[in-house]
């Protein structure tokens, strides 16, 4: 522990981002890395995309995550090194493990497991306590009820319990939706802050229906926003959950709801807040993702800052968009519990005069655990523990999932799902979340579940021709690479096993995808129809749950094949610096 | 050749579409003067049209300019390809006519709606779209054409985030 606490201490600091400034290095290498100088009248801290993850994880950051058009080689676009250089983060140090992937796995052995919401409550008090009362609020960017096994029995419910613990004052949703509307509402009664969500509204048909409503006006589903008084100014949270619940996952969840940017109203909404309202300040907790994200603040006015989520990028500075209105901030968190953003606002009359950003990693290793929050964590664990805690294998290497194309999990599960369900290909999803796992420690059916736990984790095997795979294929590509934002969905490439390709990013729709070939290197042929193994499809689908095929094929003994390929050949991104060495 | 119009489901549609336009308006005109040729009569040849710029043609028999002043509205990416809600608005004056173009569509003129004079400008419809397509809106205003577009993504799903 005392070399770790050096390892620690050598840490540069994040610095305190100011409006338009440089970073400034902050402090000496002595200071307590969660002594945050004061700053302004309020304090807003945030978490985005926990993704239920109650206990401390390892999370590699990628070594892959390309820009293309105007989001060339600007944050979040940015991995490895050029990461590092943009934001000024000294190699080797603990944020250089914590934001990106370089040299993960002797890193970790360093700084050990970030996150774990013990650890979080600890830093979120003391954060609050710091300011004094009525001057700080908590507020949760989405995903915070699915990502592990825990969460997706319990629909939900044990988030809940850990979020008033935590003190969430506001969050919006995205996986929250995939629990149904009943589920969603029944925790909602349950839930002391407020579900924000201005771009979510009944359908025609819903509307017509008289189905429940927050504002049967305007059609809002949800309470689109709050004001708080903080600091005795008034500050407006808007929320905006994720854009694309009924395209992404199975309409079946939401059938009366419609979703969308809905900058229109938006911009309506915020000037309510700014008018009618008078609010001091306008803060949009959004669950849009980085991008289009980056592209809103550029056409809506009136927004000081946007707490940003959903792709689950670390960016350790806001960065500052100009618009018609002024200028505003954006930002994104990270995920799975491994970063507390801290926002100070220095507030005046109708305006925020300045303000200073912090990304602070929680780094389990200096953070005491909150008693109470870790009772309450066992408590809810105990019931589940001695059924997900067997071993089902040992990694013979990293074992991890966040990168655009390919990751050694997500080669996993598809090498599984070829195996068991006797397919030649395999799709599965480009997720985002899950956790990392080390080589050579064992991995439990809780690990598994964390890579898996959906409400549509059904496996299928169906057939498809060559035509309707490489279809798929562009078709989720361009939901990554598209030039405009609006048309992008998050996430990354849908993972293929037994077959490789070229991409081209920098392309369009139906021109991205090229020479695709199966496993034993025959050209995939249009009209061919081939066996397809793959899981959470949108559509209802009827095999085994994905952790039931997954864990079958590693309980008899296999792992990975010997040669790990990512099976994606990258044209037109040479020198693209969302490419790292690997590291 | 005969042809019972009347009878057509596309030419009920517009018929309904012009209905629903009039009663929002001021004017007691059901159906405006004739002024152009979207006005004339049911428009048979426009409708058979298999590309976008042929339908605008056979339609309008010029071409549109873009302007801000026509204000479309539809999704980035579609929910659902079948029932996609789109709308119209605009600020122009004296318009006559607004119809909606789906470029990938087997026929690219989708509807065509008569504006009496007197009417407010605003039309919202629900198309089919099979595929990833731009769309076209063009509002005929003053004997003049003007446009605005919107690529609407048709996708079969999936997610990462």
């Amino acid at each position: 522990m005392a070399i770790r606490r050096r390892d620690f201490l050598k840490r540069a600091g994040l610095a305190a981002a100011t409006l338009g400034l440089p970073r400034l290095a902050r402090g000496t290498e002595t200071a307590g890395i969660y002594d945050l100088e004061r700053f302004g009248n309020a304090r807003i801290l945030h978490i985005t995309d926990t993704h239920a993850q109650l206990n401390p994880v390892y999370f590699r950051e990628p070594s892959v995550n390309i820009g293309i058009g105007e989001m060339a080689g600007r944050p979040p676009h940015l991995v490895g090194r050029a990461f590092l250089e943009r934001f000024g983060i000294r190699p080797d140090s603990a944020d250089a493990y914590a934001f990106t992937c370089l040299e993960f796995e002797r890193s970790a052995g360093r700084f050990g497991k970030l996150g774990g919401f013990a650890h979080l409550k600890t830093l979120v008090d003391r954060l609050r306590a710091d300011v004094g009362e009525k001057r700080s609020l908590l507020v949760d960017g989405g995903d915070l009820w699915q990502g592990t096994g825990l969460a997706n029995v319990m629909q939900g419910r044990d988030m809940v319990e850990v979020a008033n613990l935590l003190g969430i004052g506001a969050m919006t949703g995205h996986w929250e939706f995939t629990y149904g509307e009943q589920v969603l509402r029944d925790n909602l009664e349950r839930f002391k802050g407020e579900f924000l969500a201005q771009n979510v509204f009944l359908t025609e048909e819903a509307a017509f229906n008289d189905a429940l409503a927050f504002d049967k006006a305007t059609g809002r589903v949800f309470r689109p926003s709050m004001i708080k008084e903080l600091g005795g100014h008034r500050v407006a949270i808007v929320g905006q959950a994720f854009p694309y619940v009924p395209i992404a996952h199975p309409k079946r969840f939401t059938p009366d709801w419609t979703f969308g940017i809905r900058e229109e109203e938006l911009q309506k909404h915020v000037d309510a807040l700014r008018g009618a309202d008078k609010v001091d300040a306008v803060i949009l907790l959004s669950h849009n993702g980085m991008d289009v994200d980056l592209k809103l603040a550029s056409r809506v006015t009136g927004i000081d800052v946007i707490l940003g989520g959903h792709t689950h990028d670390a960016v350790p500075q806001p960065i500052a968009v100009k618009n018609a209105g002024g200028t505003t901030l954006v930002t994104n968190a990270g995920s799975n519990g491994k970063f507390l953003a801290v926002l100070d606002l220095a507030l005046d009359k109708g305006k925020v005069s300045d303000i200073r950003y912090h990304l602070l990693p929680v780094y389990s290793e200096l953070l005491k655990p909150d008693p109470a929050m870790a009772e309450l964590i066992g408590r809810l664990r105990a019931p589940h523990v001695s059924d997900w805690s067997e071993k089902i294998a040992t990694p013979d290497r990293l074992l991890y999932r966040r990168d655009n194309f390919s990751g050694p999990v997500d080669e996993l599960i598809c090498t599984a799902l070829r195996t068991e369900l006797d397919a030649e290909i395999a799709l599965s999803p480009g997720f985002r979340w899950g956790v990392t796992a080390l080589s050579g420690q064992a991995l439990t059916m809780e690990d598994l579940l964390a890579e898996t736990a959906i409400t549509y984790a059904e496996t299928y095997v169906q057939e498809m021709t060559g035509a309707q795979i490489k279809v798929v294929l562009e078709d989720i590509c361009d939901n990554l690479f598209n030039a405009d934002p609006y048309y992008q969905q998050g996430g990354d490439m849908v993972r293929a096993g037994g077959l490789s390709y070229t991409c081209t990013p920098d392309g369009a729709i139906g021109s991205r995808i090229s020479e695709l070939k199966l496993s034993n290197g025959k050209a995939l042929r249009a009209s061919h129809r081939y066996k397809v193994a793959g899981w959470a499809s949108v559509n209802g689908q009827q095999g085994a749950p994905v952790w039931d095929v997954v864990g079958k094929y590693l309980r008899s003994g296999r792992m990975l094949p010997e040669r790990l390929r990512s099976g994606v050949t990258l044209k037109g991104v040479e020198g693209n610096p969302g490419i790292a060495e690997q590291g | 050749m005969t042809t019972t119009i009347g009878l057509r489901p596309t030419r009920r549609l517009i018929l309904q579409g012009a209905a629903s336009v009039a009663l929002l308006g001021l004017g007691n005109l059901p159906f405006a003067p004739a002024r152009s040729a979207a006005n004339d009569k049911y428009p048979e040849e426009a409708f058979k049209q298999k590309n976008e710029a042929d339908a605008i043609k056979t339609l309008y028999g010029k071409t549109a300019e873009p302007s801000d002043k026509v204000k479309l509205d539809a999704p980035e990416i579609a929910e659902n390809g079948g029932v996609v809600p789109i709308s119209v608005t605009t600020s122009l004056d004296k318009v006559t006519s607004i119809s909606f173009f789906v470029a990938e569509n087997p026929f690219a003129l989708a509807a065509s709606y008569k504006i009496p004079d007197g009417t407010i400008p605003a039309v919202a419809n629900r198309l089919k779209m099979a595929k990833t397509t731009k769309l076209t809106a063009i509002v005929e205003a003053d004997g003049k054409l003007y446009s605005a577009t919107k690529e609407v993504k048709v996708t079969v799903g999936g997610c990462g985030g």
